[in-house]
């Protein structure tokens, strides 16, 4: 156990002895090492301006991902590798093709927004040639600019691979570089709060066994996986946290296990390392979970804390609901699995005692007999929180349903299922008439609220509609999507 | 203009060239007041907001808050040593309040701590009580008790009542359209450091250093020239940097004096949205008369407005909103009322269009609904309703339209945009789809060039020329990212005959140029532009006269051109005279002014030319909307546009495609939301939404008109372009009324409201399906 932190930068070792545990990457940055490039728009991971590129070893190779500085916990950077826009420079002081290309695009006006797209683009730059439009508006939906209307920043965006596809970081000096920093124990920090002169603790277990250990020794401990909500308690709520458990470096939580009738997906996983495998079982899931925040948000969130923040607006319950997932929680050596259903009580409270965690969330493979179908409704399509979401899962035989699984967020004040359009659905013919009957009935399930996000008649209203969606989707091949994703519409 | 050789330096006039600080936005390395070192002992600051919209403080207890670890200076009204107020004119914005709070984010007092931290803890600190008083929120709220700014104006041309007492058709409607946050990238900041005898340098991130500077001197109770204001660079402004960046000036000033501490106070983005104004949310409503072709015959016209809690630049804007409340179309008897109402929110302020937008945007309304009246294509009414040339010309507040191109271009771009055949597509498309139906519209602009309070039409600049023949450039206009800097720059290289490259440009400050106008009102390169070439030219005939005389050659004989001077037969390089000009005694430096010719306005009674010249354009946009949801999509959008002789194309279509996104975020997507206390609900982009890169539209096609030409002699012959593309977006809000129109195959008045969130599609389409 060291109280150091030890990342990449700029191809040396930068050492931190003993930081605050929840300082963001971004402030530090930004005020003690004046690396003033990287820029502040919001602070709560909406804006982009303060995107940087970390890199990761993955096995022999090095994986780079845009994330937000300005929620980022700087001990969480241990063992990787950083990326700021200074970063770029070349080493006769040039500009990088991604740079020169905004250059001669126009893509900067004001120029306040355009480090943090530099460092997205420079992601998607190490991707490789020939971006799709939909990639392209994936990896910038994360970054927001108020002055160009994001033409010239697209144009870039295939620019920059025709000034020189050759600025590519060394792999394997940078696998070796960071094989060097790597820590096969716990990471423990301890600080004094500046502020009140209180102990604050960082623990970063490397392995499940020691975090179910260090889990129940400090049952007042935050767990802390992406930090996309947890970072913004402190940026925009300003709490302290004495005690935080980072979940980021437990190996086990990462995983994905496959079974013949199931996925086993850790608790740690990223929103982004999910995605590809939930699309090819569920395309809608997938796509779901590619409306979620942005590639920023998605590279550090996880599957674990959208379940285990109890939010009754998060994107993937719903769809976990529909599909019967069950979780699996673990506190000390005990492990225990519920329906995930019955993980949300009510609004605030879940199923979980003190130092338990989730461990991972199991979701069955697609039945033959059984259609899958979800939507999200936003004032924005991108970077956006639902006012509803909604999935349905459908077993038929025949005509007839055998199975209703309706499941909403944003509709009560826990992720829940629509009983009453169920019952009024199953053992019925599918048909439009029955639907209608079961939308009507949707209006005994639920009592939604009216909030900045949507009224309640808005709500109820589009949530029956949805319903209506999925029928006619699963029925006809009438057009019912906006143009909205060429990919998924080529399928 | 006749010789080639002319357009050969880098940086001429009507060419494209990037942005000067293109290369070090990319590298980071572009310094905004944030980036700048610390200096040290710095303080930072925080403003404590009132918790109500509308009360009485009965007490504040500080005494925590001073006591708290870290705290230097904790600022009330009590400790302002001259005037209490950052008022622009009226007198009513009180820096503190001194008791009255009327909204919620209005400062009651701040903090100077050694951290930023400290700072906003030491806030908490405070007990604050409160006697609360009725609020009114809202236009209709304030109507209803009559709460005003100001009296109601009224802009009007001949006799409209008897005029739609006598019409063939008759039609009311109203709607309300919503305000926008200016959602600049970088917050409102500003660094005040304490200089010697009590006097204070800035640096601060706004539109208008001038009033910054002397707003500061009279909060600090000093004469304006003991403070200086300088900014190299704003984050983006759109208005929102206009007025409340005083606010934050002097709160910083103030401490760095009391304290003889640097003090720096940069707002988070939630307080930024809650403290700061936005642009007015309208109702507007009309009754017209109109003949069976659709030519609008006579029609009334009632706009209301959320000024929110003072004066601020509300009467300016809300005059601006009557002056666009025709657009393109003549509108023989025509009464414009327009009611400016106070309520217990934020002071809203100017942003782009100042006003414009909203005025405009009803007017196209009313012919999108004539025309579903009379079953035409509302482009045929538009064309129909367009001021002539010669005849049909005089707008509402008595000024000829003499520059009018708006048909030309309506027909050039229904053309190019093949919006007729386009348009009987969508209607075969909307037959046969059921869920999915699309929109389109065609929208022209125009949009009247000037302040309208005459007097803020001047600028000045001042230019250097060192002997090495390098140039220094300096003016009155700021730098927003909107490239002013850059044209500027190619004005004084033009005049010059030398690469841009040579010309230096820098911060902005008020000990250079003194007495300037905000950067605003889309006037900055013309005013700007025109003062630098003033000082150029003065240099110029100097540097002329000098030669002429060395070498004996009459001054006609001497020209400059592509770096280099020539004097008759002998040809130097520029910066070999300007060494020769040194020795020979030549001064070489000149301040430059300009102030805008022909304008003339009497308020009372809104009769004059407010304006030099108008801006045109158009756009047709094509949208699809989900009718089980209300999501949509903009699928298409083609823009002509003109800028006159365009100083920089490249730059002026960079202006032109971000106005328009940020007017179809306005109509679209972005939602201001205040809860029944009075609160902000949407204060930052988790909640409050602009368009995002996949909300531009699938196909965005936007030209410069070729053919332009600014009729009067403006810099170049080129014309603003900052604020008239933000209208172009009418276009995308009416192919949405389009469209959820088509569910009642097209006979039912549509009900929707901007902006056009999902929500409010549905609920249009859900009504209509009701009525049809
Ligand atoms: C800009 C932005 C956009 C967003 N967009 C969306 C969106 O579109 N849809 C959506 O659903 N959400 C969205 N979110 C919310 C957020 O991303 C999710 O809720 C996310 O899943 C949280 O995961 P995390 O790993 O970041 O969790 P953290 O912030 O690290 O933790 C969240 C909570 O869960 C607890 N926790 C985390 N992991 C565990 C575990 N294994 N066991 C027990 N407790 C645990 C933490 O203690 C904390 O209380 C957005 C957030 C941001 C900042
Ligand atoms: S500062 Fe806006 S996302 Fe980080
Ligand atoms: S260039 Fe100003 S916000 Fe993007």
């Amino acid at each position: 156990m060291s109280g150091t932190v030890r990342f990449l930068l700029d191809g040396r070792v930068h050492e931190i002895h003993s930081p605050d545990p929840t300082a963001t990457l971004l402030n530090y940055l930004r005020y003690d090492i004046a690396r003033t490039g990287t820029k502040e728009g919001c602070a709560e991971g909406d804006c982009g301006a303060c995107t940087v590129v970390v890199g990761e070893l993955k096995g022999d190779r090095v994986e780079y991902k845009a994330v937000n500085a300005c929620i980022i916990f700087l001990p969480t950077l241990d063992g990787k590798e950083l990326l700021t826009v200074e970063s770029l420079k070349s080493k006769s002081g040039g500009l990088h093709p991604v740079q020169e290309a905004l250059v001669e695009t126009h893509g900067s006006q004001c120029g306040f927004c355009t480090p943090g797209f530099v460092m997205s683009l420079y992601a998607l730059y190490l991707e490789g040639p020939n971006p799709t439009k939909d990639r392209i508006e994936d990896a910038l939906a994360g970054n927001l600019c108020r002055c160009t209307g994001y033409g010239p920043i697209i144009d870039a965006a295939h620019r920059m691979f025709e000034l020189g596809a050759d600025e590519l970081p060394d792999m394997r000096e940078q696998v070796a570089a960071l094989e060097g920093i790597k820590r096969d124990d716990t990471l423990y920090i301890s600080a004094t709060s500046k502020l009140t002169g209180n102990e604050k603790r960082y623990f970063a277990p490397v392995n499940v066994d020691t975090l179910a250990a260090v889990a129940e020794q400090n049952p007042d401990a935050t767990f802390l996986a992406g930090g996309t909500d947890v970072g913004l308690w402190v940026t925009k709520m300003h709490k302290e946290l004495a005690t935080v458990i980072y979940l980021g470096d437990v190996a086990e939580l990462k995983e994905i296990t496959e079974t013949a009738d199931s996925v086993e997906i850790g608790a740690g996983v990223t929103y982004t390392d999910a995605m590809e495998l939930l699309a090819g079982l569920y395309p809608d899931f997938g796509e779901l979970i590619r409306r979620i925040g942005s590639t920023q948000i998605r590279n550090s969130g996880t599957i674990g804390g959208n379940i285990a923040n109890g939010s009754p607006i998060g994107d993937t319950p719903p769809a976990l609901i529909a599909l019967g997932a069950k979780l699996v929680l673990r506190k000390g050596h005990e492990e225990r699995t519920i329906d995930l259903e019955d993980f949300f009580i009510d609004y605030g409270k879940q199923d979980r005692a003190a130092g338990e965690f989730v461990a991972k969330v199991i979701v069955p493979k697609p039945a033959a007999d059984t259609a899958f179908r979800s939507y999200k409704l936003s004032k924005r399509f991108d970077q956006d929180i639902s006012a509803v979401c909604a999935a349905f899962s459908i077993a038929l035989e025949g005509e007839t349903v055998k199975e209703a699984r309706f499941a909403y967020g944003g509709m009560a004040a826990t992720p829940k299922r629509a009983a009453n359009a169920e019952s009024a659905l199953v053992g019925k013919a599918f048909t439009e008439e029955n639907v209608e009957a079961a939308m009507e009935a949707m209006a005994n399930d639920f009592s939604p609220l009216t909030d900045m996000r949507a009224s309640k008649d808005y709500r109820m209203l589009s949530a029956q509609n949805l319903l209506m969606k999925a029928f006619v989707e699963l029925t006809s091949d009438a057009d019912t999507r906006l143009a909205l994703r060429q990919e998924m519409a080529n399928v | 203009m006749s010789n080639p050789s002319l357009s050969e330096i880098k940086g001429a006039v009507h060419k494209d060239l990037r942005h000067d600080s293109a290369h070090k936005h990319v590298a980071g390395t572009a310094v905004y007041i944030d980036d700048v070192a610390e200096p040290k002992n710095m303080l930072h600051m925080y403003v404590a907001m009132s918790e109500k919209a509308h009360a009485e403080i009965t007490e504040m207890d500080l005494s925590a808050v001073r006591a708290a670890q870290g705290v230097a200076v904790v600022l009330t009204a009590d400790d302002i040593p001259g005037h209490n107020d950052v008022s622009p004119f009226a007198g009513d914005d009180p820096l503190f309040s001194t008791g009255l709070v009327e909204y919620i984010g209005q400062p009651i007092f701040a903090v100077a701590a050694n951290s930023l931290e400290e700072a906003i803890a030491a806030a908490k600190l405070a007990k604050v009580s409160y006697d609360e008083k009725p609020h009114y929120l809202n236009i209709d709220e304030a109507e209803a008790v009559d709460l005003k700014i100001e009296d109601s104006q009224l802009m009007a041309q001949g006799e409209a009542e008897k005029a739609l007492s006598a019409s063939k058709n008759r039609l009311q409607g109203s709607f309300y359209i919503g305000g926008q946050d200016h959602f600049y990238l970088e917050g409102q900041i500003a660094l005040a450091t304490p200089q010697e005898d009590g006097d204070v340098h800035v640096l601060s991130s706004t539109q208008h250093p001038s009033e910054v500077q002397h707003l500061v001197a009279h909060v600090l109770g000093r004469p304006t020239n003991a403070v200086t204001i300088e900014v190299r660079r704003m984050g983006g402004g759109f208005g929102g940097k206009e007025t409340h960046p005083a606010m934050f000036a002097a709160m910083s000033s103030l401490a760095a004096v009391k304290t003889q501490r640097p003090v720096k106070l940069r707002l988070d983005r939630d307080d930024d949205m809650v403290m700061t104004g936005k642009r007015h949310d309208f109702k507007y409503s009309y009754d017209v008369g109109y003949d069976d072709d659709g030519q609008i015959t006579g029609i009334e016209i009632e706009m209301a407005s959320r000024c929110g809690r003072s004066t601020d630049l509300s009467p300016a804007i809300n005059d601006r909103a009557m002056f666009h409340a025709d657009n393109c179309y003549f509108l023989s008897d025509v009464a414009i009322k327009s009611h400016r109402y106070k309520t217990h929110t934020v002071s809203n302020t100017a942003f782009r269009g100042f006003g414009g937008p909203q005025g405009m945007i009803g007017i196209e309304r009313v012919i999108e609904d004539v025309a579903r009246e009379i079953g035409k294509d509302p482009l045929d009414v538009r064309m129909l309703n367009l001021y002539g040339e010669g005849e049909r010309d005089t707008t509402p507040y008595g000024m000829k339209v003499e520059d009018n191109v708006a048909a030309e271009i309506m027909e050039t771009l229904a053309e190019t945009s093949e919006y007729r055949k386009r348009r009987d597509e969508i209607r075969a498309f909307n037959a046969n789809s059921k869920y999915l139906k699309k929109g389109i519209s065609i929208t022209p602009v125009k949009f009247g060039i000037s302040f309208t309070t005459t007097h803020l039409n001047q600028a000045g600049a001042l230019v250097h020329i060192y002997a090495d023949g390098s140039v220094h450039l300096n003016h009155g206009g700021t730098e927003m990212g909107q490239g002013l800097f850059t044209k500027v720059a190619q004005v004084v290289a033009e005049e010059f005959q030398i690469d841009v490259t040579r010309v230096k440009i820098t911060a902005t400050t008020t000990a250079k140029v003194p007495n300037t106008s905000a950067t605003a009102a889309s006037s900055g390169s013309d005013l700007n532009g025109m003062a630098a070439l003033d000082a150029a030219r003065k240099i110029k005939a100097r540097l002329i006269d000098f030669a002429a005389e060395k070498y004996s050659c009459p001054k006609d004989r001497i020209t400059f051109r592509n770096n280099k001077v020539y004097i008759e037969n002998k040809e130097m390089a520029f910066n070999e005279l300007t060494q020769e000009a040194y020795l020979g005694r030549v001064s070489m430096s000149s301040t430059g002014f300009y102030k805008t010719p022909k304008i003339k306005y009497d308020r009372a009674s809104h009769k004059g030319r407010p304006f030099y010249y108008f801006c045109y354009g158009a756009a047709v946009s094509e949208v699809m909307i989900d009718t089980l949801t209300g999501e949509n999509k903009v699928l298409r959008t083609d823009i002509l546009h003109e800028a006159g002789r365009s100083l920089n194309p490249v730059i002026d279509i960079g202006q032109i495609e971000g106005g328009f996104i940020q007017g179809m975020g306005w109509l679209t997507t972005e939602e201001l939301v205040f809860d029944d206390a009075g609160r902000l609900r949407t204060h930052a982009p988790s909640t409050y939404k602009v368009p995002a890169c996949s909300d531009r539209p699938d196909e965005l096609n936007i030209e410069l008109w070729n053919k332009g030409r600014n009729v009067e002699a403006t810099i170049h012959r080129s014309k603003a372009v900052g604020e008239p593309p933000f209208m172009l977006a009418n276009a995308v809000f009416m192919a949405l009324v389009d469209a959820v129109a088509s569910v009642g195959d097209y006979k039912v008045p549509v009900k929707m409201d901007a902006p056009a969130t999902p929500e409010e599609v549905l609920m249009a389409v859900a009504d209509v399906k009701k009525r049809a």
